[in-house]
């Protein structure tokens, strides 16, 4: 696919006898990457799924590109979009083996074997086909939903919350397979989730649900901030930046980004390879002046946006700016009244783990 | 076993009517069986009420009613009249259409169960997977429902072969057609012809444990589907 | 401790003396319980009316097919009398010795009618049998019920067994085989005469009376069972169904009195 049309939608979704409605959004969705919707419990991320799939009635608009899947005159029913979807717990059918149930899919919607071939390898499949559900593990059987649902040949994949049933173990096993699958994948995917570091991790835009309306839209970059609270133990910044140099001798690798610059580990990329990093609040400090001697490698002057604290926590959450790059850091109540700290000041951020997520 | 023709030509007969009976009944029962697991229509209540019914009436309540709505002054009478089907009391068709009235909710049921045990996430998966409506029935619903279609087949054919109350008020001993094994059964009690009357419930009994025994058994067997 | 014994004993007597009393009703008033086959049921209820009025004794009647009231017997069931509706059962009471032999005796003659439901359909000479203008013939099962017998009986002495029995539709006592003609399901049906003389006139349709020379009596016997051998209710009963007053009853339910 070319240009990638975006995804259009306009959508009421009420429920009889309810005062209000349950879903109201209008949105404009890229036409590829991975999109986050992301929300709070009841926020309506998997309503939304579903109105777009066509399992709720919804009244409006779903126009995917040039497909239009609903409008004020028709209506497509589920069978008849082209879209795959993969449901929070796997639901593979139990009277079918894996094998089976990817056969499932390739007979409705045309077998091509070497599509089949690099979804197996993709999805890491091999030996996994002849044995039926109740033999898998939770992240094989999501394996092979995913793969399921791939090989229906989907204009648009919709995801709910694929790892939220799995242990931490077994998401650990999952994202390293979904972080390929964004990668060759040209086909927009929609990600329902409630995890901070699942879109760290994989989200290229964000749409931000609440209480079933669109509360903010945009590049994950610039929505993860506002994803995160004071107590929050994931929140963090992703920073786009650049393979500048690398050390070879220590292992690092100096990444270039609009704010300044940072070392980080080498991960054998190439040079000016685009990569994303993450900075938790939680490894990064603050000092007025720039320190003499000390392990931190990476310390850079940034200016204080804001300063977000609870009386009944010890710790704050400061807001700040390298440049134009946001940044937080997270340091005690106490630290911030000894310090004197104050919006727009202009202070010293030691950051000590930086993480090349992608 | 020394039973006599007329026993044996009983027992023919009551495994034709039980096993016509049962076909009949699962191709019937099974679209009931699916609008009632699916429905949230009001009518759904009175359906099953009505489905339900003949496990509290008595079979030979049930069977004189049939007699005369069957009968030609009855409206079902008077309607296979018109078709020129005849009347039905008396006849092996007659004895079907009040065995499947009889054995209704025997088959009903389980297969409804089987249906509601499925929920929807089996078929909004097939649906997103390109699977229309019939598909979604015949490829998920029906191997999903297995086990409910086995106990309602077990059920309406154990049920049919037992039958005795409705048999008797509107089947009319007619050998070859409606004689079957509980009234000829109940013939030789009747007659004080008891070494008959002992001889005959014993094939009966050993014939349907075997047949149960069997398929019970088979069940266990399949591997456990976890859902 | 009340300080009068002896009033309270007399108290507790002269109460247990009332109540033994009242139990009683008036002197040597007893009850029996009777079983009596389903055909003739209604008549001896009819019976039992006077002569508990007459008596003062008390008779309760369970009524069911003479088949399963004779297993019952044999089984112990504490019934004092037994009317059947043949006279094999409770010759075979007596043999088994359940019953007292000389006890044994016809209380009623049962009668034969064809019966229609249409009222078109029998003619005055029943003819309509010899014709063959009809689809079904109901009959009592020959094998079970004395009516049955009989009815078998008429048709092999009118020569019609081999070409009605194709058409026969057994019913499994007299009262089924009225409900198959009744309801219209069989057109023509042999039922016991006093089935239609239920209300006091014929039942609607159409009969044709049996005449008895073609077909052995219908006898039906009483006896008097072990277990109310020393019961002054059953005997008096039995009594009463040989006096006049049973016979007028009889007589206008359909039966006929045997007579000696």
């Amino acid at each position: 696919m070319s240009a990638a049309a975006p995804i259009q939608l306009r959508l009421r979704l009420r429920y009889p006898r309810a005062s209000q409605d349950a879903l109201a959004l209008d949105a404009t969705l890229p036409g590829r990457g991975i999109t986050a919707i992301f929300g709070p419990s009841g926020a309506g991320k998997t309503s939304l799924l579903r109105c777009i799939a066509g399992l709720e009635r919804a009244e409006g608009v779903v126009r995917i590109g040039d497909e239009t899947w609903q409008d004020a005159r028709r209506r497509l029913p589920t069978h008849r979009r082209a879209l795959g979807y993969v449901f929070q717990e796997a639901s593979l059918f139990p009277h079918l083996s894996a094998g089976g149930n990817l056969h499932y899919a390739e007979r409705r919607a045309g077998a091509d074997p070497m599509r089949r071939a690099e979804v197996l390898q993709l999805m890491g499949l091999d030996g996994l086909l002849g044995r039926y559900p109740h033999q898998l593990s939770g992240g094989e059987r999501q394996r092979v939903a995913i793969a399921r649902a791939l090989l229906c040949r989907p204009r648009l994949l919709l995801m709910d919350e694929p790892l939220t049933a799995l242990d931490p173990a077994r998401r650990r096993e999952i994202l390293p397979y979904l972080e390929a699958l964004h990668h060759s994948l040209d086909i927009p995917i929609l990600y329902v989730t409630h995890s901070v570091d699942e879109v760290a991790r994989l989200a290229d835009n964000v749409l931000l649900l609440e209480n079933g309306r669109l509360a903010a839209q945009g590049h994950a970059s610039d929505m993860l901030p506002r994803l995160t609270q004071a107590g929050d133990e994931q929140a963090g910044v992703l920073i786009q930046a650049s393979l500048a140099e690398r050390e070879p001798r220590w292992g690092l690798a100096l990444l270039r980004f609009d704010g300044g610059e940072l070392w980080a580990p080498d991960g054998q990329e190439a040079l000016q390879a685009k990569l994303r990093l993450r900075v938790l609040a939680r490894d990064v400090s603050l000092s007025l002046e720039p320190q003499g001697r000390s392990s931190i490698l990476n310390r850079l002057p940034a200016r204080i946006e804001a300063i977000e604290t609870s009386e009944s926590a010890p710790q704050a959450l400061v807001r700040l700016r390298l440049g134009s790059t946001p940044l937080l850091a997270r340091i005690t109540r106490r630290s911030v009244a000894e310090l004197g700290l104050a919006p727009g000041q202009r202070v010293w951020a030691q950051i000590k783990s930086v993480a090349v997520v992608r | 076993m020394s039973l006599s023709a007329q026993d044996w030509a009983a027992i023919a007969l009551s495994l034709r009517l039980a096993t016509v009976s049962t076909v009949v009944l699962l191709l019937l029962g099974t679209p009931l069986a699916w609008w009632l697991a699916r429905s949230r229509h009001w009518l759904k209540g009175p359906v099953a009420a009505l489905v339900a019914m003949p496990l509290v009436l008595p079979p030979t309540v049930l069977g004189f009613y049939l007699l005369l709505l069957m009968g030609p002054n009855g409206p079902l009478g008077r309607l296979t009249e018109t078709l020129g089907l005849g009347l039905l009391p008396f006849s092996f068709g007659g004895l079907v259409v009040a065995s499947v009235i009889y054995s209704l909710p025997f088959v009903v049921q389980p297969i409804q169960n089987a249906f509601e045990a499925i929920g929807t996430r089996p078929l909004e998966v097939a649906a997103t997977l390109r699977a229309g409506p019939w598909d979604r029935f015949v490829s998920i619903a029906l191997p999903l429902a297995r086990p409910g279609f086995i106990s309602a087949a077990i059920l309406g054919f154990a049920h049919t072969l037992g039958e005795f109350g409705v048999v008797l008020m509107i089947g009319g001993n007619i050998p070859g057609a409606t004689r079957v094994v509980s009234v000829q059964l109940y013939d030789h009690v009747e007659a004080l012809d008891y070494a008959n009357a002992h001889r005959l419930a014993a094939l009966l009994l050993g014939f349907s444990f075997l047949v149960l025994l069997a398929v019970y058994g088979l069940r266990r067997r399949r591997p456990a589907l976890s859902l | 401790m009340p300080p009068r014994p002896g009033r309270a004993k007399r108290f507790t007597a002269t109460l247990c003396g009332a109540v033994l009393l009242l139990w009683q009703g008036t002197s040597a008033a007893h009850t029996a319980l009777v079983a009596v086959a389903t055909n003739f049921a209604p008549t001896l209820a009819s019976i039992v009316e006077v002569f508990q009025a007459h008596s003062g004794h008390r008779i309760t009647l369970a009524s069911g097919a003479s088949g399963k009231i004779y297993a019952q017997i044999r089984h112990g069931a504490p019934f004092d009398a037994f009317l059947s509706a043949d006279q094999a059962k409770p010759a075979a009471l007596v043999k088994a010795g359940l019953a007292l032999p000389d006890s044994r005796f016809s209380y009623a003659l049962g009668a034969l009618v064809l019966w229609s439901a249409d009222p078109e359909r029998v003619d005055a000479r029943g003819q309509v049998l010899i014709r063959g203008d009809f689809r079904r013939l109901a009959l009592a099962n020959p094998r079970l019920a004395p009516y049955g017998v009989a009815a078998l009986e008429v048709l092999q002495a009118l020569d019609l067994v081999e070409t009605t029995r194709a058409r026969w539709v057994l019913g499994e006592n007299i009262a089924q085989t009225y409900q198959f003609v009744h309801s219209g399901n069989a057109e023509l049906g042999l039922v016991a005469r006093a089935q239609l003389w239920r209300a006091g006139q014929a039942a609607g349709g159409s009969a044709w009376p049996v005449p008895a020379s073609l077909h052995a009596p219908i006898r039906q016997d009483a006896v008097l069972l072990q277990s109310g051998r020393d019961n002054p209710a059953a005997r008096a009963l039995l009594d009463f169904l040989r006096g006049a007053q049973a016979r007028r009853i009889m007589e206008s339910q359909g039966y006929t009195w045997p007579g000696a």
